[in-house]
């Protein structure tokens, strides 16, 4: 029986190890390995250690435009987190059966391809669509705005996206909030700003800060989004990764970037870990005392 | 009680949640730096009493007065009123400093000001040595005593501890009891203590009130709701009595009567204006009631009945005797080692006494 117990877990461990080694572990190793190496115009890559896929990385030019897709990511976090949170506590208000039906309804679109959605988003922003459209229609502005291959139109597109990702981390942090806290707050005399200010916001902190790296993360890669509603001008560190690749086939500088990718996910990470220990109510990790 | 002031007024205040009537015309009076206990079984509407008072739930109709002052307009954050939550709601993310200085933050008290005062509450309670500790790295009786500094720290002019001790074993709870009697001395707040525990209301309170399905059964000091219970609801639910149903066969002076029950005359105590042939209850608690053995017996015995269980309590020896007719009676007498004769044999026929005039009598009711 024990003998049993014991078989099966070393399998289902062994199993997941090794599917994890096979295809996580090694593929980042290998896209690390590839960034120290020496671009090849036959082979694509040569063995031979070099640096220059690191170089270009901290080319000013590149740094630059890193900035561009980080600021449009961190915009596209905070719009998203400026809808979500206000909407999630609307959504806290509702009696307790709505609230899953409301959660479901907002993903409902998320079934359809995402590339589809974008190409409804750039016929709603084209000099023709919809919202030009309208607002000719109701005599708001006199000649169609330039809405698409904006920044604009990659930000309203990636925020579209990857909204549901801020909702739902927010959504199940607040739900373990307890109530009762907010009684105390205000028992002890603080007003509603006031108990958002010091209890509901630090106590949901984690979930702002793990639906933040959902966002966005995301938000630097999605190359589609950028391609199909911000043209060539507006790229986000996901198409020149995917350029890197695929076109200009300099694969060590594509592989740093991934590299620089992954340390950027790592970082988040420790905000996420930082942020929920601030928060923590059972034992935290320094209770060494105890 | 007459020396003090009221401080709270509660007033026809009822209360229903969708069907369910909680509170049904509530009359209450707080006198101010009493410490008043409402005691009574779970859901009888204790915790929606004191979240009315404080200002977490609007009463359906009635006022409530705090000093002259109707609380119908003030919100919860802007009452006089500290609460001590039976959870302790403590903040999480907080230390226990900064939750005691919530409060004070809250109402912009200055910096030097709050650091003196939370120094001070918590020495009171004291956890000096524990202000940079988070509430999970507490026990529960220190995280008790955290939500009471953090509610006492801001001198309220009324204190409302809901259940606040019965999540702690019994010796803790025995401790708390004693420090909050101190605490309520030294502090001189008003407390109103909510608990279903009759032992900590009769032990800690200046008075009660007894509550049952959102009605006010009796309000009294502890010996007055121990000794005279208004109703068989506080006789029985304060403590174990013993019940003896008959009817008064006729007055004997102003404060006696002569009653028929068990197949006895007895002549009863009682201030009530019972006339012949009303249906009455004889309540009498376990500890007045006196066996002898049945050979011994004397005159001024009121029935017999034979053991038919014992139960050693420490302290004292309960016996279980059932009566002729029936009914069952628990009489529970102190131990006397020195007694040779003081231990029953089961089915051995013992006589039941009692001093004229520790019996209640109160009028029939049909509840059973
Ligand atoms: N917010 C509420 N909604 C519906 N019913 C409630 C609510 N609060 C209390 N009740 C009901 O009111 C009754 C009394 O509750 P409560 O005041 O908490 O009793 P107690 O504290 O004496 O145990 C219970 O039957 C409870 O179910
Ligand atoms: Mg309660």
């Amino acid at each position: 029986m024990n003998m049993q117990i014991n078989q099966f877990r070393f399998w289902a461990i062994g199993l997941a190890t090794s599917w994890l080694a096979l295809f996580v572990l090694v593929p980042s190793l290998m896209v690390l390995v590839t960034s120290f190496l020496t671009r090849d115009p036959d082979f694509l890559i040569r063995f031979e250690f070099s640096l220059d896929g690191w170089r270009s990385v901290f080319d000013p030019s590149f740094i630059s435009l890193l900035w561009d897709s980080l600021s449009m990511a961190l915009i596209t976090a905070c719009i998203c987190l400026a809808i979500a949170y206000p909407f999630v506590m609307c959504l806290m208000s509702l009696p307790s059966k709505w609230r899953p039906i409301i959660l479901f309804l907002l993903i409902v679109p998320f079934w359809t391809n995402s590339l589809v959605r974008i190409y409804a988003i750039q016929y709603l922003l084209g000099k023709k669509g919809l919202i030009n459209d309208a607002m000719l229609g109701i005599g708001l502005i006199d000649k169609p705005l330039d809405l698409l291959y904006t920044p604009f139109a990659v930000i309203f597109g990636l925020s579209y996206i990857l909204l549901p990702f801020m909702i739902l981390p927010i959504y199940s942090a607040m739900e373990k909030l307890d109530l009762r806290l907010l009684d105390a707050a205000k028992d002890l005399g603080a007003n509603a700003a006031q108990r958002l200010w010091r209890i509901t916001l630090p106590l949901t902190l984690p979930g702002i800060v793990a639906g933040s790296l959902m966002v966005i993360l995301p938000a630097m890669g999605m190359f589609f989004v950028a391609d199909l509603l911000g043209g060539s001008k507006h790229a986000l560190l996901g198409n020149v990764i995917k350029n890197q690749f695929i076109q200009t086939r300099d694969w060590p500088f594509g592989a740093a970037l991934s590299v620089l990718m992954i340390i950027l996910l790592s970082f988040m990470l420790w905000l996420y870990y930082r942020a929920t220990k601030l928060s923590n109510r059972q034992g935290g990790i320094n209770d060494s005392d105890f | 009680m007459t020396e003090y002031q009221p401080l709270l007024q509660l007033s026809g205040v009822s209360k229903t949640f969708a069907d369910n009537t909680v509170l049904d015309a509530l009359d209450l009076t707080i006198y101010d730096g009493e410490f008043l206990t409402l005691l009574g079984p779970s859901g009888c509407g204790k915790t929606t009493v004191l979240r009315i008072i404080a200002g977490f739930e609007q009463e359906d109709c009635g006022s409530v007065m705090l000093d002259q002052q109707n609380l119908a307009v003030l919100k919860a954050e802007l009452r006089p009123v500290n609460t001590v939550f039976q959870s302790y709601a403590l903040f999480p993310h907080m230390t226990v400093y900064e939750n005691i200085a919530f409060g004070l933050k809250m109402h912009k008290v200055a910096k030097a000001d709050i650091k003196t005062r939370v120094d001070e509450a918590l020495r009171m309670v004291r956890l000096d040595s524990f202000a940079q500790r988070k509430p999970h790295q507490l026990s529960g009786g220190q995280q008790q005593r955290v939500a009471i500094a953090r509610a006492v720290v801001n001198r309220p002019r009324l204190l409302l501890l809901d259940e606040s001790l019965s999540a702690l074993d019994y010796k803790l709870r025995q401790e708390m009891q004693i420090e909050l009697k101190r605490l309520q001395r030294q502090l001189n707040i008003t407390f109103v203590y909510v608990t279903h525990d009759q032992e900590e209301a009769l032990s800690m309170s200046d008075r009660i009130v007894v509550l049952n399905k959102g009605k006010v059964q009796q309000i009294g000091t502890p010996r007055e709701i121990y000794e005279n219970p208004a109703n068989l609801f506080v006789a029985r639910f304060i403590g174990e009595i013993n019940q003896f149903d008959g009817h008064v066969v006729r007055r004997i002076d102003e404060q006696h009567v002569e009653v028929v029950a068990e197949g006895a005359d007895w002549v009863v105590k009682t201030d009530h204006p019972f006339v012949a042939d009303d249906k009455v209850h004889v309540l009498l608690r376990p500890e007045d009631i006196r066996l002898t053995k049945s050979e011994l017996v004397l005159d001024s015995v009121h029935v017999e009945g034979h053991i038919y269980e014992c139960s050693y309590k420490g302290k004292t020896l309960d016996s279980y005797i059932r009566l002729a007719s029936g009914t069952k009676v628990i009489a529970s007498e102190f131990f006397d080692e020195d007694d040779p004769d003081f231990d029953y044999r089961l089915e051995q026929k013992v006589a039941l006494q009692w001093t004229t005039g520790w019996e209640v009598v109160l009028p029939y009711e049909y509840a059973n």
